[in-house]
């Protein structure tokens, strides 16, 4: 597959003049070693040899990115390395000028960067989502960024990469977690429709991934009339649309439309449901799409009357089997309910430890008006 | 019972009352017998189930899964049925293709199943059921099913699948047993109306509308009786002769659920051969030495399974009678309202018990005269019932007795509220539809240089004041607590909210040592400074002057009528 050799093009920085680098990585202050591949600064996960971080909540000068999530993708690097998917949403989001240089990288496609064999592959997440992998002499880690591998017809499948490190999220590392199949809690939202034919239905959904992969649903459920979006979801929307994912009419929804809905399918940002945007609807019924909606105590705080189990990360279930299909033999849990998925690995005989790191929240709870905090 | 269980999670999370009824008539038009007889008995309280208790689901689950993550698990749902529910193994494959069972194999299976049995039956549905499922399932296994549906909706519900007005069902109700096949069969118009055998019907009662005072310009007080307004619960006592010629009765709530078991002392006396067999309607309050109690000592009495004659004893239950609706096979309540009223005083007087009496008439020339008595009852010849009077009632001379609440013949007319000026303290979201507002509000008064709080009150105004008040309250926020904003409150600075309320009550559970009854805010006091708000002194006046002594001006007095 092309490499990407725009203008921004940086390629020749990451193939990587040889560099010095600290060998006594545990003398780096702020540093934890995970492996000689991987380590753990303040910034994020950083591996020494090749000098790069990834999804960095900091700035730094070399940033490999899973995906477009904003905890992951965050403006600012000195250089970034990333799908093609990714940088354009990272430049639809920060406009185009978030870091220096962008290099993308296909998945599949491999890149050296001072000896270590960097690839990226499908996570199965949202559009572009990768999963990093690094190869180096002493043996191989992958990060898995956020990953799911339930039914998406908006991305590309998740594909297992067999390693001896897996660093993993655990968003939904509870085995209380187990989610339904998406089709059927659209199927729930068509109930609803059909039920109350007079109400406009109200979806809550993260912009990126979730609101596209509830209205692709919606389309192969037969749902053909228009789909109305909130503003904050139009960019997004789009681009999905021009990397050929059909999700028919898609209509914005302007200020006085909103009075005229009923009946219709809105889908906006999960903090629109909570605001007075949400009141000019007719009779709204405010459904949530989100792993959250699992528990009833969650579904009531946040005043939603149709919850929908849909998430983008790993269940209970996969998140296990992904550990246990990858032959991993240590397991770094980089943010979610690490305890109970490190327990379980524990239990299981494999190494495995919480990273604990800062900055990743976790958009399926996200409450601001943008969606995107 | 998965569909049933779908429903129940529905309806839990559906806060509108026409909503639900349409979730409801739509699971009962589309489910088949006797699967939505059950339901309709689970939903109405009419199935005892033999209960499993929590250390048998602890049990089970504890044989299943891991302890620590179990511990976790329940640890972050925070409920024990919820927790399994979602926590249950995936089944084994041999059981992926049976059948869940349905809630009709769940009732009779319960029914015949032994102690030793239950485990093993229990487990095998939860490998059947999905999520939601299993957690119904626990939830009704367990007794702790709460579905926000009263039996009066749900039968609603059933009423509508025929155009029936749900008083037809609620007065064949009692004669009915689950699966209610000839219930269906005649609402869906395949079959006649089930006959009504049960000799202790419950009659939908006839309820009142609120008068506004414009009203009285329209109202003729020619026409009306006036009663007082009782602050005790609405009861419709019922006495009969069964088939083998037993004296039988029974005590309705409004809403036609049967609370005769925390009323012995009452149904002692109904069951007396002299009592004869009548319907009526009234209010049950404890009287004590012919002093009409609050309702707050009425409290005491309610919500009973067991009542010990020294409570009863304690707190003497009794009915004031106001309505006779049927008398020895006779339905009066086609009759105006005079003349069933001579019918029940002629059988209260007949009757001669001190538990039961007539609700006194007020004598009135005109509506200012009623208009004082609302003021002070006392003045009226109240003297020891003014405790426990909430307002006047007015009747319509020549009205019939209508079930539901038909416009224009019964209103009530409650007394004027107290009013505080309290300051705005802590504000929380509201749920479901009001979760967009700011809709629930606690507010406290000055006692000495510090804000207690004294109650909470829910939002009442125009969109206009709502996104006022929102954006003062984003503005104003202290501190946040989950969904509960601290304002930014002090002498200098604070939102003044006037305050409407029935009562008053002392109460330990709150810091102010006092309680209202019905809070409302009457209005926003945006140009009123917080320090000018009310000290708790003014509360404390009133609660010692006894309740119901208010040193309100009558808003009635000047209005021209
Ligand atoms: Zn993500």
């Amino acid at each position: 597959m092309p490499v990407s050799r725009g203008k921004t093009s940086c390629f020749t920085l990451w193939s990587g003049i040889p560099r010095v680098i600290g060998v006594e990585l545990t003398y780096l202050s702020g540093q934890m070693a995970l492996s000689d591949l991987l380590t753990l600064t303040p910034a994020g996960l950083y591996c020494p040899v090749a000098d790069v971080h990834i999804d960095p909540v900091r700035p730094v000068p070399r940033a490999l990115i899973t995906h477009g999530h904003s905890d992951h993708a965050r403006a600012g690097h000195a250089q970034v390395l990333a799908t093609r998917e990714t940088l354009a949403i990272m430049g639809l989001r920060y406009g185009a000028q978030f870091c220096q240089s962008q290099q993308a990288l296909a998945y599949g496609e491999r890149v050296g960067l001072n000896g270590i064999d960097v690839s990226f592959h499908p996570a199965g997440h949202v559009l572009g989502s990768a999963q990093i992998r690094l190869q180096g002499p002493s043996g191989c880690v992958v990060v898995s960024g956020d990953y799911k591998r339930a039914y998406d017809p908006t991305c590309a499948p998740f594909e297992l990469v067999r390693c001896d490190a897996f660093v993993t999220e655990a968003t939904f590392g509870l085995p209380v977690f187990r989610h339904p199949d998406a089709v059927g809690e659209v199927a729930k939202l068509l109930r609803s429709c059909a039920l109350f034919p007079e109400r406009a239905h109200l979806v809550g959904a993260y912009s990126l991934g979730k609101a596209q992969r509830v209205m692709k649903l919606l389309r192969l459920a037969g749902w053909d009339r228009p789909i109305w979006i909130h503003g904050a979801l139009e960019k997004i929307t789009q681009f999905y649309q021009s990397e050929g994912i059909d999700l028919g009419d898609i209509r914005k929804v302007s200020a006085a439309d909103r009075a005229t809905l009923a009946g219709e399918m809105i889908i906006c940002p999960p903090g629109q449901l909570a605001d007075l945007w949400s009141r000019k609807f007719p009779d709204p019924v405010t459904a949530f799409a989100s792993g959250w909606m699992r528990v009833r105590a969650r579904a009531r705080q946040r005043g939603i009357e149709l919850p929908l189990v849909i998430s983008d990360h790993v269940d209970w279930d996969d998140l296990c089997a992904t550990i246990t299909e990858t032959g991993a033999s240590e397991i770094w849990v980089t943010h979610g309910a690490e305890e109970a998925i490190v327990h379980w690995c524990q239990s299981r005989g494999l190494d495995a430890r919480p990273l604990n790191i800062l900055g990743y929240g976790d958009e399926e709870a996200d409450t601001s008006s943008e969606g995107e905090a | 019972m998965n569909r049933f269980a779908h429903l129940l999670d529905a309806l839990a999370y559906e806060p509108s009352r026409n909503n639900k009824l349409r979730l409801l008539a739509d699971y009962f038009r589309n489910t088949p017998d006797p699967e939505r007889g059950f339901a309709l008995a689970a939903m109405t309280g009419a199935l005892s189930f033999k209960h499993a208790k929590p250390a048998l689901i602890r049990a089970l689950i504890a044989e299943r899964t891991d302890p620590v993550l179990f511990a976790m698990s329940y640890d972050y749902v925070g409920d024990l049925s919820e927790t399994v529910a979602l926590l249950w193994p995936a089944p084994q494959t041999e059981r992926r293709n049976v059948a869940p069972p349905s809630l009709a194999d769940v009732v009779h299976a319960l029914d015949q199943t032994g102690k030793a049995q239950l485990p093993q039956l229990l487990a095998s549905w939860l490998d059947d059921l999905d999520e939601t499922g299993r957690w119904a399932l626990l939830k009704l296994i367990t007794g702790g099913l709460r579905i926000g549906v009263s039996a009066r909706l749900a039968k609603t519900a059933v009423a509508a699948l025929g155009d029936f007005a749900p008083n037809e069902i609620e007065e064949l109700w009692h004669g009915l047993v689950p699966p209610y096949l000839d219930l269906f069969a005649w609402v869906e118009g395949h079959q006649e109306r089930p006959k009504a055998n049960d000799p202790l019907p419950f009659r939908t009662p006839m309820l009142a509308h609120a008068l506004d005072e414009a009203d009285f310009d329209k109202l003729d007080p020619a026409d009306f009786c006036a009663e007082w307004k009782w602050d005790g619960i609405r009861v419709q006592a019922v006495a009969g002769t069964d088939e083998d010629g037993r004296r039988v009765a029974r005590l309705y709530s409004r809403n036609g659920e049967d609370i005769s078991k925390s009323f012995p002392d009452l149904m002692e006396m109904l069951c007396e051969p002299h009592f004869g067999d009548v319907s009526l309607d009234g209010e049950l309050l404890v009287v004590i030495e012919g002093a009409v109690q609050s309702f707050g000592t009425l409290q005491q009495r309610l919500n009973r399974k067991n009542v010990t004659q020294k409570l009863a004893a304690q707190y003497p239950a009794h009915i004031r009678a106001y309505d006779l609706l049927a008398e020895n096979g006779e339905d009066l309540r086609e009759l105006p309202f005079v003349d069933r009223r001579a019918r029940l005083e002629s059988f209260v007087e007949r009757l001669g018990q001190s538990r039961l009496d007539l609700s006194p008439q007020i004598a009135f020339g005109d509506w200012p005269a009623l208009a004082q008595a609302r003021r002070d009852p006392a003045s009226a010849g109240a003297t020891a019932a003014a405790e426990a009077i909430e307002g006047v009632m007015l009747k319509r001379r020549d009205c019939a007795y209508v079930p539901g609440r038909p416009k224009g013949l019964w209103f009530k007319w409650k007394r004027d509220p107290f009013n505080v000026d309290a300051v705005l303290m802590y504000a929380q979201r509201g749920h479901g539809r009001r979760s967009s507002f700011y809709s629930d509000f606690t507010f406290g008064v000055w006692k000495g240089t510090e804000l207690v709080p004294v109650g909470k009150a829910y939002f009442g105004f125009t969109d206009a004041e709502l996104k006022e008040l929102d954006r003062y309250i984003r503005n104003h926020t202290r501190n946040r607590f989950g969904p509960v904003r601290e304002l930014d409150f002090s002498a200098e600075q604070g939102l003044v909210l006037e305050i409407a309320f029935e009562g008053l009550q002392r109460s330990t559970r709150h810091k102010s040592g006092l309680a209202m009854r019905f809070p409302r805010i009457a209005r926003i006091r945006w140009d009123k400074p917080a320090a000018q708000a009310d000290q708790i002194e003014v509360l404390e006046t009133w609660l010692d002057a006894g309740l119901r002594q208010r040193a309100s001006s009558a808003t009635y007095g000047q209005k021209t009528l």
